[in-house]
């Protein structure tokens, strides 16, 4: 018969977070950053397809960093749940916070409970009001806190590094050229060098208050950020990392898969 | 929701179809689960709800058009003067309804909600003909409901950006689903309404052009169907027009529509039958 090894819930815990950590911050940063007219997402994302930033209703977007599957997950049920109630009920009742609320409950359950992986995951979701004041962006970490953010907020791969470059440089009100140029700037800083991310490796959305349709969530395309970001000089891609891999277990690699 | 987390069926891969979800987490939901109870001989169930009536849709070089009466009519009664029967269903396409007006606007409510689900999760829209067969599908589950007098009949039109054209399908009761060309009418007025386009309708008109042969169909429609309401001219309730081109789709703002309707009003003052086709010709097309 054997003992199994005792593990402190301390140490349990904490391996648990070390593990989602690393997933997180093996990828490249997604920022949200309150503009004039809304909140602008940035995230550098060579990928046309796999979006890290979408709509998940009217006001609301979903933007996350970590694994895709598992992300991609996420908002699904997010859309799903979003348009369930907005059918059920009406399209008003379909809030921001409640959606927090549920991928907060949700990510909570899986990180304490024993028999699953926990998700290697950080979302924002966020919502605009009428006014800049009723704006809500909501930051929820893999083990299902909730933080409340103000102005910016970044997450995944140096996340420490872009949010100082954009705590000196932000301001709340600025038009969207302005708040695009230095979030853009923000992403392509390091403590060696600034960087000049080339448009078609940046994915780039809106939720904007001053768009006439109900959904308020739109796409910014590459035509258009050329124009908004004017000339910038020479640009460089990033280089290749974090590869976009099947798990293999026990492969040559035992890197999980992480959105890039 | 008792459980604040999301249901494990919502982390789920599977359906992007928005109706196939709900029949599955929450079929009560869908307007066609409902079981009607039978009434005794002779009771109709249509005759307890409201219905709407005429609809027509008729395509231009660079779109199409689709307008609505406002009239709904509960036997011999008017139930709603001023209920809206066209909606836009996403950014490129309309529907208008005909039919018992309370389960053809949950519906509409359903076919919205299906058609952004699909674009939300896919992250790219559905095809006009995509649209056109969900459409169908929907009406298909509510063949019980029809049978039992509570039929809806829609009227789907759209721009096709594949095609670049303005496309129009009707529908049955059963779902089956046919393309029109041209221009369409569905609901109790419709044949005064077909009559009427197929003396007015050019395939060269413009939008303009075509918004006055649409509000001139309803007029008619009106005119020989008592179900059709005509243009309210004491309460300026006029019918509801949604144009839809490349551009994407609008509805014509009130004034507008009141402009052309008092227009073809006038018109009609001198010639209550409406504008007089040539006997013979054929030269105008």
């Amino acid at each position: 018969m054997s003992m199994p090894f005792y593990v402190s819930p301390e140490q349990l815990m904490k391996d648990r977070a070390d593990f989602a950590r690393k997933g997180i911050a093996r990828g490249r940063s997604v920022v949200a950053v309150q503009y004039a007219d809304g909140i602008l997402f940035v995230s550098e994302n060579p990928s046309q397809a796999l979006h890290k930033v979408s709509e998940i209703y009217d006001r609301i977007a979903f933007a996350a960093v970590g694994r895709y599957n598992e992300f991609e997950n996420l908002r699904i049920a997010g859309v799903r749940l979003a348009d369930m109630r907005g059918y059920a009920y009406d399209r008003r009742d379909v809030t921001g916070r409640g959606l927090a609320n549920a991928y907060a409950q949700t990510l909570g359950t899986i990180f304490s409970s024993g028999g699953e992986k926990p998700y290697e995951v950080e979302i924002f979701v966020a919502e605009i009001g009428d006014t800049a004041a009723d704006d809500q962006l909501y930051r929820l970490t893999y083990d299902g806190q909730v933080n409340d953010e103000h102005g910016f907020a970044v997450m995944g791969g140096a996340a420490d590094v872009v949010g100082a470059y954009l705590k000196e440089r932000h301001t709340d009100s600025a038009p969207l050229a302005d708040a695009l140029a230095v979030t853009v700037a923000a992403l392509g800083h390091t403590d060696s060098e600034d960087r000049v991310i080339p448009v078609d490796d940046l994915e780039v959305a809106v939720l904007d208050r001053t768009r006439t349709q109900p959904r308020k969530f739109s796409r910014i395309r590459p035509a258009r950020l050329e124009q908004l970001l004017g000339d910038r000089g020479a640009a460089v891609s990033a280089p290749q990392e974090p590869p976009v891999l099947p798990a293999s277990d026990g492969g040559g690699s035992d890197e999980p898969p992480i959105a890039p | 929701m008792g459980d604040p987390r999301l249901p494990a069926a919502f982390l789920q891969p599977g359906t992007s179809s928005f109706s196939d979800f709900l029949a599955e987490q929450a079929p009560d939901l869908l307007p066609g689960r409902r079981a009607v109870p039978q009434g005794h001989s002779g009771s109709h169930a249509g005759d307890l709800a409201p219905h709407g009536t005429t609809i027509v849709a008729a395509t231009f070089p660079g779109g199409v058009v689709m307008a609505g009466d406002r009239r709904a009519t509960m036997g011999n009664i008017i139930a709603q003067r001023d209920i809206e029967k066209v909606f836009p269903a996403d950014e490129f396409s309309a529907v208008g309804i005909a039919g018992t007006a309370g389960i053809a606007v949950e519906m509409v409510r359903l076919f919205q909600t299906e058609l952004e689900h699909y674009e939300k999760i896919e992250g790219t829209t559905l095809s006009m003909d995509g649209k056109a067969n969900r459409l169908a599908a929907l009406i298909r589950g509510n063949l019980g409901m029809a049978m039992q007098g509570l039929a809806v009949v829609p009227l789907f039109a759209g721009y096709d950006l594949a095609a670049d054209q303005g496309r129009i399908f009707s529908y049955d009761v059963t779902g089956g689903r046919y393309e029109e060309t041209a221009f369409h009418s569905v609901g109790s007025g419709s044949l005064f309404a077909r009559g009427s386009l197929k003396k007015l309708y050019r395939d060269d008109l413009d939008e303009t052009g075509c918004v006055t042969a649409v509000v001139q169909a309803l007029y008619d429609a009106a005119d020989d169907d008592s179900a059709t309401g005509g243009p309210d001219l004491t309460r300026r309730i006029f019918p509801i027009v949604q144009v839809i081109t490349a551009d994407g789709g609008r509805r014509l703002p009130d004034a507008a529509v009141a402009a052309i309707a008092d227009e073809v009003i006038s018109g009609r003052m001198s010639r209550p039958d409406g504008p007089a086709a040539p006997l013979t010709g054929g030269d105008a097309r």
